[in-house]
């Protein structure tokens, strides 16, 4: 098929197109997404520090972060709506069969998002306008949204794979939706609470980097060590929880979709006492080349040597998710949330003994490296998760290919998220760089010096 | 009413708070593209940059608003209705991401190239979306959205004489508003010759408006009979009120009351959005479905509206407090540049 062929086509072709659309288009709005959920807080808490110790360096640094929260929230908030788009667009199969029970959550998340973008504005540009104290305040409502606003849309998710809250008759059409309940199914608590902490580690983890190559080009003055410090707290204290969380997240996948956990583990036959297996390729049904510890899976799942793990010969060939690219992806997570954790642990150890940081290079250089290394643990673990309910769109009920839109034309869209993306983030790297720079460019309620 | 009736109500009325809010901030973005050079647009856009800088993001949500409650209270409808007008619907939410992130990004460069494209890119995109929104809402009135997922034709559903009058009116409207809201912004922190000038530029869109309307009266009557006879029957009154209310707005403006004008204007833009429904009751995709055909089921109708209670309980408070706080004058500005404390 030529490449216009391709573009023009309708039906099935579409399908491939509409899912690369998806996945850039939420791979690129979750990394804002994170700072709308982590960074207020981050911020609000520097600025009251501040404000309580009268530590001017502490309220810049606040300032600053303003500053960025400001781009970063203006790039959540337009990806996101595309994304509210694109629900329509690419899976109306999705929409119009089940939309009645798992829209409902979009609906409250709406609410969240109108919070949080009206308090945004009163944070921003209030600076001049309000007391420190109402100031500091009219960040609170901005943190709960943020909180709120990740778990109904994540409990969308969370019920794509485990949906709940209906009744299907017997043509397959939805009767007795109760979306209350749907939004409270098995996967949703885990999940949440997964990618809560994962907001809180990427974002933590970007600033500090920010900090630290400033550090590591000899800037080692009051501000870059507090914009080290604060934000390398906050995502070290997250890690550890967020393995342990990422236990108990593993088990739930173990427990409702277990075909997902096997192509995670590249486990083919069901097996009792599995070992858990790191690396390799899956051919032929089997795993090659990888590193097994033995009993390690069934240990991890089960918290016993002997549990038997199913594995993908209990799902008909038809139902068994691309394996390679989900056992990658896992691995991908937990390497990174591991090195992470020895980060963590490192920062950890030599600032409760000598309330400092380590003095070699290495441990800045770790942490430079350290945001990136979060994001792209998020990414893997949303890889995970997604590749992983294939070839479901709704776990066990709707395949993907029967939720596409048939329209004909549709993969000109990829052409151009790709092409509108990029653009986007090039500038919104530049911009960042700007003020990361700490030129000192203007906040926005100074638009009269503004050019 | 039926529980139907009244969830559609509710996302009706979203999408006209996005129409007078979010579009008076589009309407803002036309204004600066019709500035002029750096220096001589340099007033201008100052002035719409701080009329709206605090707000947008506020109003664009009544967006998203208006889209979740439709695609969890009318699944079918929205379904068809995206996928047959996907090409336009995803201009605009291209045309939304560049107006957005030009207009967030641009404070925070500072060289004036970058400026420039910047802030042309804002400009341009606040001309397109409402555009495209415009012929979405012409494509479903004239009833080219038929059920069925991409049943309709995907460009014939949007090109056509109803969608660019819809699109054209829509722009309008946005610039009308614009120039309204900002004239009293103007005035009230003393730039009374900038007042001046949107007052102007107020008065001439009214007219171009009205003359717009009217020619349209006469597409409508051959494009989309339906709804030229809903609007000239049923919905009579509502266009009749939305004159007067124009009127009232364009003396309002002479006489340089612009806070009485702002009100007249939105109820003059409502009026006539209302037009709509009301001559197209009960069908929410004419001529094939109905509101109450196209509804989810009662549960989720009823968890919708109890969700829609409450979130208003929290959401009007706050909006009242974002636009009182940025109405009033500062008591006291910052020196530039420093943070504060
Ligand atoms: C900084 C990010 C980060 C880190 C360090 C980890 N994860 Fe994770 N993981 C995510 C960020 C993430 C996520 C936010 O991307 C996902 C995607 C969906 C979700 O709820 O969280 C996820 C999903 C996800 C899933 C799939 C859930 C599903 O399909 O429902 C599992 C089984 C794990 N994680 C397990 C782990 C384990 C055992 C980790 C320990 C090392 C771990 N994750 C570290
Ligand atoms: C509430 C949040 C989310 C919802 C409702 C959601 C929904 C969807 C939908 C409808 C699809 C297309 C159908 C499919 O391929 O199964 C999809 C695919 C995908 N999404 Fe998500 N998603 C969410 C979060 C994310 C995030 C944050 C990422 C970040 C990377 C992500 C990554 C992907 C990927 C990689 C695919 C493609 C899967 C494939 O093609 O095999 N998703 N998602
Ligand atoms: C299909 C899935 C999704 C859709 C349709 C969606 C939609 C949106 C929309 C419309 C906005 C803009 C709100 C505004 O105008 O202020 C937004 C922002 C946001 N989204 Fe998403 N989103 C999705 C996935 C996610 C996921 C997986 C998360 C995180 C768990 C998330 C968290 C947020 C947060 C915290 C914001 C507000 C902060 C910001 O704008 O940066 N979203 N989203």
């Amino acid at each position: 098929m030529t490449v216009i062929e391709f573009l023009a086509a309708g039906g099935a072709e579409n399908l491939w197109s509409a899912r690369t659309q998806m996945a850039l288009s939420l791979g690129w709005h979750i990394v804002f997404a994170c700072f709308g959920i982590a960074f207020p807080a981050i911020v609000v808490f520097t600025e009251w520090l501040g404000h309580r110790r009268g530590d001017a360096v502490l309220t810049g640094l606040a300032h600053t972060w303003a500053k960025a929260m400001g781009v970063l929230f203006a790039a959540g908030a337009v990806s996101g709506t595309l994304l509210s788009f694109e629900m329509g667009i690419l899976w109306p199969g999705l929409m119009d069969r089940f939309g009645e029970v798992f829209g409902f959550p979009f609906v409250l998340e709406g609410f969240a998002f109108f919070v949080e973008a009206i308090f945004v504005g009163v944070y921003l540009f209030g600076w001049d306008r309000l007391s420190p104290r109402a100031h500091m305040l009219s960040a609170l409502p901005m943190v709960g949204a943020g909180i709120a606003g990740a778990f109904f849309v994540v409990s969308a998710n969370a019920w794509m794979n485990n949906p709940t809250g209906f009744r299907l008759d017997a043509r397959g059409e939805v009767v007795d939706a109760r979306p209350w309940a749907a939004m409270f199914g098995p996967s949703t608590w885990p999940q949440f609470t997964h990618m809560w902490l994962a907001a809180f580690m990427v974002t933590g983890f970007l600033v500090a980097s920010v900090y630290a190559v400033g550090m590591l080009r000899g800037r080692r003055d009051g501000h870059h060590r507090a914009g080290l410090l604060i934000p390398l707290t906050v995502a070290a204290i997250a890690t550890p929880v967020q393995i342990g969380v990422g236990d108990w997240i593993a088990n739930t996948v173990a427990d409702n979709q277990p075909a997902k956990l096997a192509a995670m583990e590249g486990q083919y036959e069901t097996t009792a006492g599995a070992g858990l297996s790191i690396g390799g390729i899956y051919q032929d049904n089997k795993l090659r080349y990888a590193l097994e510890i033995p009993y390690g899976l069934s240990l991890l799942i089960h918290h016993d040597p002997d549990g038997v793990v199913p594995g993908l010969e209990e799902v008909p060939a038809d139902e068994r998710p691309p394996v390679n690219v989900v056992h990658l992806a896992y691995n991908v997570m937990v390497a990174i949330g591991l090195a992470l954790l020895a980060l963590a642990a490192w920062f950890g150890l030599v600032w409760w003994r000598r309330r400092r940081l380590p003095r070699t290079a290495w441990f800045l250089r770790a942490a430079a490296v350290a945001g990136v290394a979060a994001v792209v643990a998020m990414e893997a673990g949303w890889i995970t998760t997604e590749v992983g309910r294939q070839p479901w769109i709704v776990h066990g009920l709707m395949r993907t290919e029967d939720a596409v839109s048939p329209a004909a034309g549709l993969s000109w869209g990829l052409v151009a998220v790709i092409a509108v993306y990029t653009v986007l983030t090039v500038f919104t790297v530049v911009v960042l760089r700007g003020l990361a720079r700490g030129r000192d460019t203007l906040a926005p309620q100074e638009q009269e010096a503004a050019r | 009413m039926t529980l139907a009736e009244a969830v559609l109500g509710a996302a009706f009325t979203g999408l006209v708070a996005y129409a007078l809010f979010g579009g008076a901030d589009f309407g803002g973005g036309v204004w600066d593209l019709l500035a002029g050079g750096t220096e001589r647009g340099r007033r201008t856009r100052e002035r719409v940059e701080r009329s709206i800088g605090p707000v947008w993001e506020a109003n664009h949500v009544w967006l998203i608003f208006v889209l979740v409650v439709l695609w969890t209270g009318f699944s079918g409808v929205f379904a068809a209705a995206v996928t047959t007008l996907y090409l336009p619907l995803t201009l605009a939410a291209f045309g939304i991401i560049a107006r957005g992130a030009a207009f967030a990004y641009r404070k925070s460069v500072d060289t004036l190239g970058m400026r420039r494209f910047f802030g042309a890119a804002f400009a341009v995109s606040s001309l397109l979306t409402p555009f495209f929104f415009g012929a979405v809402v012409g494509g479903v009135a004239a009833g080219r959205v038929p059920p069925g997922i991409a049943a309709g034709n995907v460009i014939g559903s949007w090109v056509n004489p109803t969608s660019f009058l819809g699109g054209t009116l829509a722009v309008l409207v946005c610039a009308y508003l614009a120039a309204v809201f900002l004239c009293g912004d103007a005035r009230r922190d003393g730039e009374d010759d900038l007042a001046e000038v949107f007052r102007r530029r107020a008065l001439v869109t009214a007219v171009v408006t009205g003359a717009v309307g009217l020619a349209g009266i006469a597409v409508l009557r051959t494009d989309a009979p339906l709804l030229f006879d809903g609007l000239t029957g049923r919905g009579l009154p509502v266009v009749a009120l939305s004159v007067v209310a124009g009127l009232t707005a364009l003396w309002l403006l002479m006489t340089r009351r612009y806070i009485a004008a702002r009100l007249a204007s939105a109820l003059a833009v409502t009026a006539i959005l209302v037009g709509w429904p009301v001559s197209q009751y009960p069908y929410l995709l004419p001529p094939a479905r109905t509101v109450d055909e196209a509804a989810a089921g009662r549960p989720t109708l009823l968890a919708l509206l109890i969700a829609l209670c409450a979130g208003a309980a929290i959401l009007v408070p706050a909006l009242v407090y974002l636009y009182v706080l940025f109405q009033r004058t500062p008591s006291e500005r910052q020196e530039g540049g420093h943070p504060p404390g």
